[in-house]
């Protein structure tokens, strides 16, 4: 059933969610918080090379110190093939996230886990780490992308033949893939150009810096059955990757999803619970694990550094003509940056006649990147974003009429291939446009910039359940873990389906063994896809209360009628009967067929691009370099926002992270290839005083594909944030700064620079 | 090693507890005295996600050596609701939506106890000023900010 042209009683409103008190009282039990009786503590030893051949690992003293009673290397684990997998967000290779959880004859970079141990308290199995005794061939190391493609780069991986070239090259590299896209014909399109700009861009690598750090609690019986509790953006996620890196069924795994505190991307693939389920079972007790901050840094997340290249042309007019993009990814120690997604998103804004963009995935002595909100896309469209601003002050036209000019509509065929259907991008362009930010008159000294952003959001698998209990209250589970307030959302659905407040509704994470297999949280698609299969279950309940009611009153089923969570007669033909709720339903539950509820799986599809617009005023002080966000706002088509204040959480949330990504955060590496800022006083998040207020402008535009009309929102709004400020700048102190982060050092030496 | 005895009252309650002489007052609380609302961000006092009261000041408790605590009054976040009665401080945390993920909250709601125990009328920079210790990468602090604004307010008996 299609609800978006219905009036809507509970989706729409700001309910407190479900999980609320036990967040603000303390009680919400998140991976850390777990305990098992006997339980062990495991750590793991790490690299401190960037790249080094490992000769020799001796664990015997760390073995005899009294309280140890595990330790283990890359030989307790099993060797794998090498064999591409889909189990998290983005493409993984089996062999490498196995050499990742426990390298087994090099280190690729600083932090690289290279032993365990399992302890009876958290200081014995420090000690223990360090009575290891490790000897390393260091190796050249190679931190930056530009060197890691050059001729002589030192290879990391010596099977690493670039994919995606014709012929394939007969010497390894560090090039894993080169990706193509291209439309129309580039050269025509800049042979008809009046004006072209030209742009050469750089981002820094940045951590999704949830503030949880990575945990899991594993155990392992005499009998195989394996139970983990942990935090993740997919249990299910967890039980593929610990069963297929140990060589176990996954019918012996049973993941429990504890609360998870912050994600962002970083928390789709795992790094410790094959190592504890390996520890727990060499050691015959519960292991708990816990990552310090700097091995979240170290080794760990975070997303791509990247170089970007962009060239347009466009008419006098303003229609751009010719789109061209190069762009270099830094994947980390194993292949698999978000270069297609980066490929795919800068561009796909605009409504192109000529594009052509190549991009590159490359290996460097860096943790293996992970996703990171909207994987590519920010990197991607702050080169673009920047170079059409460029070009809109080359042409002396307004950002936003150059922007109206060229935006993509229903019908444009995208570059990388799909034709956008019932997209909200005009919508969100006229938003700008209206809103008193964009015409507000700007002090003096400060500057303007616009952005806009687009991520296409995902579908997929997912599952749900509803049941009515036996007074008539509603239980709804899914396999979603949430990360940001989606129980209330999937709560919410299930409500307004079933007629009753949303508060009649209580809505859970069920463990891996409990409900039915549901990709990860990510790619914006819990409330779109697992909406969608939790609506659907609903609305089964719903058919299935209509049975009950026709049975109790003996007439059809057709002729039964569900409104406000009551059963009712439709119409005085079919008979004078009170209405029955959902309480006295339950109650007849035994009499007339058995307990009530209903279970939906779905591979959902049609998940509505979305797209937002920024707008950003900042002050630039030209004595130190610092920039000052003195005001916000992000527009955003989010479909239709289930529970608005989440939406508006969503967009406030990825804003604040593109400031960060914009103008403080980077990692920083010495000439020996270590990071020398893995901790959260030099490596900069925002924090309160750092930021506005964010003002969160909700277009909705509704997604036909969704019952609700929902489409992701948790993407698109870091996207805009680092060419919005970058923009801004510019306005600002007229100067264009190319260079992730926009720190103060950088600002102030452009202003010198510039005299 | 022999570990210390030490007297605390926390949460209102005397206490007593045995811990190692190099624990913080963080593990002390997580994993002798078994409250684990308090949580690890990152151990060196920069996220504020462990963050208590010690007679009544703000600390991160994961800069503090449980040791410390002898004879000290703490509040954690479980002592900020009264029995069933939220706090007006997470109360208005739940109207405002002004968690994501959950796992900042309770530093952030014991770390605006501290504010407004000491300036019960903020302006909004002088909150951020405050809050600037502890992270939050979830909400971009928007609504944080609101829902103590609005706390301050309603514990001013200014606002319902």
């Amino acid at each position: 059933m299609n609800y978006i042209d219905s009036s809507l009683k509970v989706v729409g409103t700001r309910p407190i969610r479900p999980d609320g008190v036990d967040k603000v009282t303390g009680r919400a039990v998140f991976s850390a918080d777990t305990r098992a009786s006997g339980m062990l503590w495991g750590k793991i030893k790490r690299s401190p090379h960037a790249h080094a051949r490992i000769v020799s690992i001796d664990t015997s003293k760390a073995e005899a110190l009294p309280g140890v009673r595990a330790v283990l290397t890359s030989k307790d684990f099993p060797v794998i093939a090498s064999e591409e997998a889909f189990v998290g967000e983005g493409p993984m290779n089996f062999r490498d996230l196995s050499d990742n959880v426990m390298a087994r004859n090099k280190v690729l970079y600083e932090g690289h886990a290279l032993a365990a141990v399992a302890a009876t308290s958290q200081s014995i199995a420090d000690r223990a780490l360090e009575l290891i005794e490790v000897v390393y061939e260091v190796l050249p190391h190679v931190i930056d992308v530009e060197d890691a493609m050059a001729e002589n780069a030192p290879v990391l991986h010596a099977d690493m033949f670039t994919a995606g070239v014709n012929p394939k090259p007969s010497k390894a590299s560090n090039i894993a893939k080169v990706v193509t896209f291209k439309k129309g014909d580039i050269d025509a399109g800049f042979a008809e150009a009046e004006v072209i700009v030209e742009g050469s861009y750089t981002t820094q690598p940045v951590h999704q810096a949830y503030i949880e750090p990575h945990a899991c609690l594993a155990t392992y019986n005499p009998d195989g059955q394996i139970t983990i509790h942990a935090s993740s953006q997919g249990h299910f996620m967890i039980r593929a990757y610990t069963a297929k890196l140990l060589g176990i069924d996954m019918a012996n795994i049973r993941v429990n999803p504890a609360e998870i505190g912050g994600g962002f991307g970083g928390k789709t693939l795992i790094y410790l619970e094959p190592v504890a389920v390996a520890l727990s079972r060499k050691a015959g007790k519960s292991v708990k694990m816990q990552m310090t901050r700097e091995e979240v840094f170290r080794g760990s997340g975070p997303t791509s550094g990247a170089t970007v290249t962009v060239k347009l042309g466009a008419k006098k007019d303003g229609t751009i003509v010719a789109a061209q993009q190069v762009l270099k990814f830094q994947a980390g120690a194993y292949a698999g940056s978000p270069i297609g997604p980066g490929c795919m998103c800068g561009f796909a804004m605009y409504d192109l006649p000529n594009v052509d963009v190549v991009g590159y995935d490359v290996v460097s002595n860096r943790p293996k990147v992970a996703a990171y909100r909207a994987p590519g896309a920010p990197i991607s469209s702050f080169a673009v974003e920047c170079a059409v601003d460029d070009l809109a002050v080359k042409l002396g036209m307004d950002p936003l009429t150059l922007r109206e000019k060229n935006a993509a509509k229903n019908g444009t065929k995208t570059h990388y291939g799909p034709t956008h259907t019932n997209i909200g991008f005009e919508q969100v362009l006229a938003a700008v446009k209206t809103h008193p930010h964009w015409s507000a008159p700007l002090p003096a000294g400060q500057g303007r910039g616009l952005a806009v952003g687009f991520w296409f959001n995902i579908g997929g698998e997912s599952s749900a359940t509803v049941h009515i209990n036996e007074d008539g209250s509603v239980m709804a589970a899914t396999g979603s873990p949430d990360i940001g307030g989606s129980r209330a959302s999937i709560g919410m659905m299930v409500a307004e389906v079933l007629g009753v407040p949303a508060t009649r509704v209580r809505t859970i994470v069920a463990d891996t063994a409990s409900i039915g297999y549901t990709f990860v949280t990510g790619g914006s698609r819990v409330t779109f896809a697992t909406g969608m299969a939790a609506t659907q279950a609903a609305e089964k309940v719903v058919d299935e209360l209509k049975r009950r009611a026709a049975q109790t009153w003996d007439i059809p089923v057709d002729a039964v009628e569900w409104k406000d969570g009551m059963a009712y007669p439709a119409g005085s033909n079919a008979g004078a009967f009170e209405p029955l709720d959902l309480a006295a339903l339950a109650l007849k539950q035994a009499k007339t067929g058995g307990p009530i509820n209903a279970e939906v799986s779905v591979n959902a599809q049609g998940a509505g691009a979305g797209f937002g617009a920024h707008i950003c005023d900042v002050e630039v002080d030209k004595e130190t370099g610092r920039v000052e966000i003195k005001r916000y706002t992000a527009i955003q088509d989010v479909g239709k926002a289930i529970h608005p204040s989440y939406v508006e959480g969503q967009i406030q949330g990825g804003a604040a992270q593109g400031i960060g990504w914009a103008l403080s955060e980077e990692y920083i590496y010495n000439a020996k290839g270590l990071m020398e800022n893995p901790g959260f006083l030099d490596y900069r998040c925002p924090v309160a005083s750092d930021v506005p207020m964010i003002e969160a402008v909700l277009v909705e535009v509704p997604n036909p594909r969704h019952p609700f009309g929902a489409r992701g929102v948790g993407e698109v709004p870091i996207v805009p944030p680092m060419a919005a400020i970058s923009n801004a700048i510019r306005g600002a102190i007229g100067l264009r700064m190319p260079d992730l982060p926009m720190s103060p050092p950088k600002v102030r030496a452009a202003i010198d620079a510039a005299g | 090693m022999a570990k210390q005895h030490v007297t605390a009252t926390i949460n209102g309650e005397e206490s007593e507890f045995l811990c190692e002489t190099q624990q913080t007052m963080l593990d002390v609380l997580r994993d002798v005295v078994g409250l684990t609302g308090s949580k690890e961000g990152c151990a060196s006092g920069d996220c504020g996600a462990c963050s208590i009261l010690v007679d009544g000041t703000l600390v991160c408790s994961c800069l503090m050596l449980g040791v410390e605590a002898q004879g000290k009054s703490i509040t954690t976040i479980e002592g900020i609701a009264q029995g069933d009665h939220l706090h007006p401080i997470q109360q208005k945390f739940l109207e405002h939506a002004a968690l994501q993920c959950g796992f900042c909250t309770p530093g952030l709601i014991v770390a605006t106890k501290a504010l407004l125990d000491e300036n019960p009328n903020p302006t909004e920079t002088e909150a951020r000023y405050w809050l600037a210790g502890n992270l939050c990468r979830c909400t971009g602090y928007d609504k944080v900010i609101r829902a103590v604004m609005d706390a301050a307010a309603v514990m001013r008996g200014e606002a319902a």
